[in-house]
């Protein structure tokens, strides 16, 4: 009996449990592609179908072809405006957090309680200003409206800094520094291959989070041809009548990225997850 | 450690500088590397949060003591504090607040007890460890988007699996539910995909500070004769609790924020009425109802000043509550 819960071993009432929220977890994710693949008869019947049908492709087809939404170009605007974001919050971010980490400079101390203290701020509640400076810039309507305000984050710059401090011994840096090595060359060559592992995660949230995001999209691309994916989905929804075999054909090609993400890089995502928990 | 491999090619030793009063075009660089070079690093960081966050967000304020109308470009005048006072007036504003809290507290509670749950379930030594762990994280990756139309075939009043499911149990067989025609309803059919989509990433919240709970507490609580149960209550959950209030300011901000489900759920997505009669219109939501359909975005951003501010009071009223709730003693 005197044994901790992370040493019992889960017995049948664990993995019945454990099960039931994997099944609930998986289970709109499932239908969404049951009703992607299913005509309007099949899925306006009861009891529920819940096998796929054989109409995915005709589904497809008709999102792929609808007159005033652009879904294929959403599409590529999402995988745009994700891999520019995520790209650029991977090498501003790893920049600043070697900064914060390794390289001595006045009020460094300060300015990280700043970062981390901007991490509370909700950024949503000045989207109405927000929405005027990109006016003054011009940018609404535009990608660069979306990509922009999301190339460095708070969170990355904090949680970089955390896995360098242990991740990149001083000594290597200070003996990098005596041999003449620069600051850019010691984050190229010594920072860089340290912290593969915190690029990977930090990336697969950013790419996650960039991708989903809705509200600030919607309300600077709405009413443009060309918004990202998540806007094209909604404007699908749309109208006075909605076909939801189509909305969800479209809706399960734009999660299908994400579950590739899932798949390949699932442990990484727990592992980040659970990292970022503990340090907080 | 691919320390050795990284490290770089040893550049040709220079003698250390002799002790020249001109400094050379080397020491210049050296002294811009290490003097300037760290703030050019972290600058990105601030640049952006001063233009695209901060800015914004004082802006805002100046924004919602003016007239600022998008379709009428003249009317820039001062207001005031005309735009707040109209909230204490407005109908709209009181229901979508009402709403907001409705759903977060059919939402928050739920999703936080289960997913400790959930926790100490994974928290056991388990096969297929990391399979169940990534399992959960499934709703975080869906995008709200997307789960929340498969949620709405899902609630549909005729030929919803809901209440094809609740019909088996008996429920609703003559009358069958509207879950879009009261605010209750409503708001269960909102709170359910809000749980869904969040209790497994705070599972794993709480898994991960459990791991570091020291083993021989458990042990000691054991001889006790305190069973499952009664350890997650009493040693887990007052462990945890640094973690556990994160979670609470964490659901509280994005709870109180509610913007796309309520968004979606409405079968003409984009008017944002949040139903006919406005029954789960959230505050996030009316504020872009007021912004951007009805143009006002004076008042818009005195709306969104206002939920800031009462955001501010619920995380730190939720924070105090939870601290002592999970202290264990007064």
């Amino acid at each position: 009996m005197g044994r901790a819960p992370q040493d019992t071993p889960g017995g049948f009432w664990t993995y019945a449990f454990l099960a039931v929220t994997a099944l609930f977890a998986a289970f709109p994710l499932y239908w969404m592609f049951v009703i992607a693949t299913s005509t309007d008869e099949a899925t306006a019947q009861l009891p529920p179908v819940v096998i796929p049908g054989d109409q995915f492709l005709v589904n497809l087809d008709e999102v792929f072809s609808m007159q005033d939404v652009y879904f294929a170009a959403s599409l590529v605007n999402s995988v745009i405006v994700a891999t520019v974001v995520t790209a650029s919050v991977l090498f501003f971010c790893s920049l600043a957090g070697f900064a914060f980490a390794k390289l001595r400079f006045k009020g460094s101390r300060a300015l990280l309680l700043f970062v981390i203290l901007t991490l509370t701020v909700p950024n949503q509640l000045g989207v109405v200003a927000l929405y005027i400076v990109m006016g003054e810039l011009g940018w609404n309507g535009t990608l660069l409206a979306v990509i922009v305000p999301g190339m460095v984050t708070a969170f990355g710059v904090f949680y970089m800094r955390q896995f360098i401090v242990n991740a990149v011994p001083d000594e290597l840096v200070e003996s990098a520094r005596i041999d003449g090595a620069s600051t850019m060359r010691v984050y190229w060559n010594i920072v860089l291959p340290a912290v593969r592992p915190a690029l990977a995660v930090l990336g697969l949230l950013t790419f996650v989070a960039t991708w989903n995001d809705f509200q600030w999209p919607l309300i600077t691309l709405n009413g443009t041809d060309y918004p990202t994916s998540m806007v094209a989905i909604s404007d699908l929804a749309s109208g006075n009548y909605v076909i939801y075999r189509r909305v969800l054909a479209g809706a399960f090609v734009a999660t299908v990225p994400l579950l590739i993400m899932l798949v390949i890089g699932g442990r990484q995502i727990v592992r980040g997850i659970m990292e970022g928990a503990v340090k907080s | 450690m691919s320390a050795t491999r990284a490290a770089p090619e040893p550049t040709t030793r220079r003698p250390p500088p002799a002790r020249s009063r001109r400094m050379t075009w080397h020491d210049r660089l050296h002294r811009f590397d290490v003097r300037v070079v760290p703030y050019l690093l972290i600058a990105p960081f601030f640049l952006l949060f001063f233009v695209f966050g901060l800015f914004p967000m004082i802006f805002n304020g100046v924004v919602a003591l003016r007239h600022w109308r998008l379709d009428d470009p003249e009317l820039t005048g001062w207001a005031g504090f005309e735009n707040f006072g109209r909230l204490f007036s407005d109908g709209d504003f009181g229901n979508a607040l009402y709403n907001t809290f409705g759903i977060f507290l059919l939402s928050t509670v739920p999703q936080l007890l289960l997913a400790l749950v959930i926790a100490s379930m994974l928290n056991r030594r388990l096969r297929a460890q990391t399979w169940w762990r990534v399992s959960v994280l499934l709703p975080y990756i869906t995008p709200i988007t997307a789960s929340t139309l498969v949620f709405n075939v899902f609630f549909s009043r005729d030929l919803g699996m809901a209440n094809w499911a609740l019909g088996l149990i008996g429920i609703g067989t003559e009358n069958p539910i509207d879950w879009r025609a009261d605010k209750l309803h409503s708001w269960i059919a909102i709170a359910t995909m809000v749980n869904w989509k969040w209790i497994g990433y705070n599972a794993l919240l709480y898994l991960a500070a459990m791991q570091s709970i020291p083993r021989d507490v458990y042990e000691a609580s054991a001889l006790d004769g305190a069973g499952p149960w009664r350890q997650l209550w009493r040693i887990t959950v007052p462990m945890i609790r640094p973690v556990v209030i994160f979670t609470v300011v964490l659901s509280t901000i994005g709870g109180l924020q509610l913007f796309t489900e309520p968004m979606l759920f409405d079968l003409n997505a984009q008017t944002a009425r949040g139903g006919a009669g406005g029954e789960w219109q959230t505050v996030a939501q009316l504020i872009y109802k007021v912004g951007w359909k009805d143009l006002n975005l004076g008042y818009a951003a005195a709306m969104s000043w206002a939920l800031f501010l009462i955001i501010l009071a619920v995380a730190a009223l939720n924070t105090y509550l939870t601290n002592r709730l999970s202290g264990g003693r007064k």
